[in-house]
This record gives C-alpha cells, structure tokens and sequence, in this order.
C-alpha cells in the first residue's frame, strides 16, 4: 500500500530532514511513526500527503509514484488519503456536518449521496447529533473525531494522523485509538505519527523510530 | 429464461442508476455554482466598508472611460448632424459681369470633380454685405458696387484628400475670370479629424482603467485570499483542485465588476442630466435640434458585461497564481 524506497529528503536551509529511509506498509497495517520532535515524523509525512517531494529515492502509494506525479494530480491523489492532525483543522466558520461534507464536495459528489455518506461518518465516530453545531463548540476530544470523521467519509486506503492524541488526555486518547483500530479492521492502513511513548506500548503493532532523519529499528 | 431476464432487469436497473449519478452530478453541481453565486455576495455585503471602497474605486474608473465615450460619440452625433464638406470660392475679376461669371459656373459644373456650384452676383454680395456688416450707410456713400461676383464650388465627396483639393484649386485659378481662389478646408472636417484623435485617445483611456479595475480586483482578492487562508490550506489537504477552490473567488470578482458597472451607469447617467440643461440652452442659441444622447441599451449591456469579465480577469489572475504558489501547511 505504501512503500519508501531510500528515500531521502534534504531542505537546503536544514539540511537532511530523512535519509535512506525504507519500508512498506500492507493492506489493513497499522503501524506508530515515532522519534524526538525534529527526527523526520513530519516530513514524512509530507512526503505521503505530496506535500513535499522526495531530494531522492520513490515514494510509491498504491501502486503510484509520487515522485512522478504531476503538480495538477495531487489534489486526485490526496482523496486516496486520510490526513488527521494534531490541531484538528476544522474550519470554524461552518458547521460540522460542512467540515465532514469537504472531502466530498471537491469530488462534485450529489448533495444526498453527501449527506448519507457524512451522517454514515458521523454516525462512526458518535456524534451524529452534533451535525449542527460548530467546532469551536466542542471539546477538543469531539473536535478531533469530527476531524477523523472528515479524513474516513471519502473512504480512504489510508489513514495519515500526525499526532492526533497530542492535545488530549489519555481517556480520550484512548477513545480516538479504538477508531484507529475500528478502521484497521476494515482492511484502511493506518499510520500514526506520535512520540506519546506509554501510548505506543499499550499496543502491539509496528513501530517505525526515526531518529535524525534515519530508521533505527 | 428467467436468468436472462433478470440479468436484462438489472443492466437497465445499473443503466437507469448510472445515469441518475450522473444527472445529480451535474445538478449538484450548479446548485454548487448558485450557492457560491449567492455566498460570494452575501460576503461581500458583509463587509460593506472594504467592499465600498474597492467598487467605488472601480466604479469610478469605469464611469470616467464610459463618460469620455458618451462625449466623444454625442460629439460626433453633433459632426455629423452639421452640414459638412470643404468649399471652394472663387472671386472673380470686377469686370467679369454676372452673366459672365453664370457662363463661368456653366462651365463649372461640368467638370467631373465639382458637386455643385452657386453664384453670387455683385447686386447678392451687395445685399448680403449690407444686411449683414452694418457698413450698409457707407456704401450707399459709394458710386458703384465695389463687390467682385462670387461662385462657390462645392467639390464632389470623393473628392476629398489634401492633394486632389489643391489640384482643382489650381485648375480653378487657371480660370482667366478668376481673380482668387480660396479653399476653405471645411471646420467640420477638421473636428473630424480630431474627433479621430478623440477616438483613439478613448480607447487608450479605456484600455488603461480597464487594467485599472483588474488591478484594484486583484488586490481586493488578494486579501480576500488572505482571509480565507485557512480553509483554503484544508480544502487543499482534502483534495479540492485549485479550479475548485478559485471558483468563489471568480464570483466575488464577479460581483465586484457587476455592482461597479452599475455604479458607473449611474455615475454617467447623472453627469449627464447634469450637462443636459446648459447643453440645451447653448443648443438653442445656436438654434440646433440637438439631442444629448445617453448609453444605448446594448451600450449599458456591454458595460456591464465588460465590467463583470474585467472583475473575474482580475480574480482570476491573482487566485490563480497565489493558488499555485501556496503550499497547505
């Protein structure tokens, strides 16, 4: 599903931000990304979510590589992912059922495929009766499943999540892990960027450690 | 058998459900294009101070091109209305009796170049001055008409270039009666030529505020851009192509050209009820039927329209290239 094949990534003002990184990811993975603030968990990110390109080496999702994907592809390419961040994103202006309906707007998709498939989003991540509110009215916990709800309405492959637990407390925490789960076993590949340590060894999955850039493990 | 049929039923049924997807496409998509149409100026009116400013400036730029257009195409109404053409007068010699100078203009007439010719008899010139100079007392004081007969030829239209007028001026010089031959290059014509140069002076003018406005949309779009930064970044991240995400920025400039255009209408509409009383007046004394005539109906269309489009070039030249330029995150 995705591969790195020694990829490098060099900024010309910070020099190498990864180096030599390789690994794949299967159908149905889920794995943690974890290292020191400033080892790379970012910019590889970035790579997956095209929003930087690799100095060298193939970064290749679903089949595709990035590193030949023109400039007016990548907003295609970018419905296959899942992107969650650790400041959820949400536009504040609108209201949830808006925010989930994005993804789906940029498709051209009809307004009652729309509304089914957001309340479908909704409904997963449990807040189907707030549809109508507004971000900044919820807790940060309820923010970051509407933010996880908005990354899996357009059913993605994949599931990119950069520290989605890092403004939450470890009950909550915990909660947005059981959905990361729930998708994993539908078959969605989930990587979680996070240096929450005590989080990563409650589970038992694939750990990815960068550190200065390189994979040491 | 019924395995056939069922299979029939259900391509028709996937037939009749593809072609639904697509009709709410489509459909989905201009309720879309209605929605953007209204939020864009449902936001606009939102913020009516910067939005004031930025179509007052436009609108202001705009009625500046149309109103020179307005003067140039009355004034040319005005040319056009008065009689035109250029004039040849020929004072012949005082000898030269009336009957003489009427065997002249006979003659005249003939020739290929000349439209016209009318004779002004010594006893004519003799009236015409008196009524008309006032001297009347002083030559009544004098023994004869010291007036020479006048004939005035009127050249054909064709005839109407600098060289082929000095030709005939000559050829008419050359007449032994003739004492003098004047050309009188008709005023009119010579407006006409400015009135060329007004014309073009219009559209170097309208080009420039044209650009103007495309600028002054650009700018306020720019920081329009800048407002929505945000939810520009996440519509990125989502997978919305940057013609997804220009689209309302087209429809606010849009907007910023369609509610200028109007401004500008009225701006031009009111500087001409403004002129239109002292213009009546010198009309009258000049005992003109003039009409001052206002933007047509396919006129007023095609300032607005140009207007709308030259609000969307702005848009779209600064939407497009920041959208380019910015990177989500």
């Amino acid at each position: 599903m995705l591969i790195f094949d020694r990829v490098f990534k060099r900024y010309p003002e910070a020099g190498d931000a990864l180096s030599d990184v390789s690994f794949h990811l299967e159908k149905g993975d889920m794995t943690f990304l974890t290292g020191h603030s400033g080892a790379g968990k970012s910019t590889l990110l970035k790579l997956v979510a095209m929003i930087e390109r690799s100095s060298r080496g193939q970064v290749l999702l679903d089949g595709q590589n990035l590193s030949q994907i023109r400039e007016n592809q990548i907003p295609f390419l970018r419905r296959k992912l899942g992107l969650i961040f650790q400041d959820y994103k949400l536009l504040v202006d609108r209201s949830v059922f808006d925010n989930i309906a994005l993804p789906l707007l940029v498709t051209g998709m009809g307004q009652y495929e729309v509304a089914r498939r957001v309340r479908a989003a909704l409904d997963k991540v449990g807040l189907l009766a707030k549809e109508n509110s507004y971000p900044l009215a919820l807790s940060g916990g309820e923010q970051q499943r509407i933010g996880i709800a908005r990354a899996v309405v357009n059913k993605p492959a994949i599931i990119l999540a950069d520290e989605p637990t890092g403004n939450l407390d470890p009950e909550l925490s915990a909660e947005i892990m059981l959905l990361f789960q729930q998708f994993k076993q539908v078959g969605v590949t989930v990587l979680i960027a996070t240096h929450d340590i005590e989080l990563i060894n409650s589970f038992d999955y694939k750990v990815l450690q960068l550190e200065q850039g390189r994979l040491i493990n | 058998m019924k395995s056939v049929k069922q299979s029939k039923y259900v391509h028709v049924k996937q037939h009749k459900s593809a072609r639904r997807g697509h009709d709410s496409r489509v459909f989905s998509c201009l309720k879309r294009h209605k929605a953007i149409l209204v939020a864009s100026l449902l936001r606009l009116l939102n913020a009516p101070f910067t939005s004031a400013m930025a179509v007052t400036v436009m609108a202001i730029a705009i009625a500046l091109a149309g109103s020179f257009y307005v003067l140039v195409s009355n004034a040319q109404q005005l040319l056009s209305s008065l009689q035109t053409g250029n004039q040849i007068s020929l004072f012949l010699h005082e000898q030269v009796s009336d009957q003489q100078a009427g065997k002249l203009a006979q003659q005249l007439r003939a020739n290929q170049a000349v439209e016209k010719v009318t004779l002004i008899s010594k006893q004519q010139a003799l009236a015409e001055f008196k009524q008309y100079s006032g001297f009347g007392a002083a030559l009544a004081a004098l023994e004869g008409n010291p007036l020479p007969a006048v004939l005035q030829v009127y050249p054909k239209e064709t005839v109407k270039e600098a060289y082929q007028l000095r030709q005939l001026v000559a050829q008419m010089q050359n007449q032994q009666a003739v004492d003098f031959a004047q050309m009188d290059m008709g005023w009119v014509t010579r407006l006409q030529s400015i009135m060329q140069i007004a014309n073009r002076v219009v559209m170097l003018l309208s080009a420039l505020l044209a650009l103007a406005v495309v600028f002054i949309t650009g700018n306020t779009i720019r920081s329009e851009l800048q407002a929505r930064h945000d939810e520009i970044v996440v519509t990125k991240l989502v997978g919305g192509t940057n013609a997804f995400i220009c689209l309302p920025f087209l429809y606010t400039g849009f907007w910023y050209g369609v509610i200028s255009g109007v401004l500008a209408w009225g701006i031009i509409f009111l500087m001409l009820i403004m002129i239109d009383a002292p213009l009546e007046q010198l009309s009258l004394l000049y005992q003109n039927q003039f009409q001052l005539h206002f933007l047509s109906i396919s006129e007023s269309t095609l300032l607005l329209l140009a207007s709308a489009v030259l609000g969307i070039i702005g848009a779209f030249a600064v939407a497009n290239h920041q959208l380019r330029t910015l990177k989500p995150e």
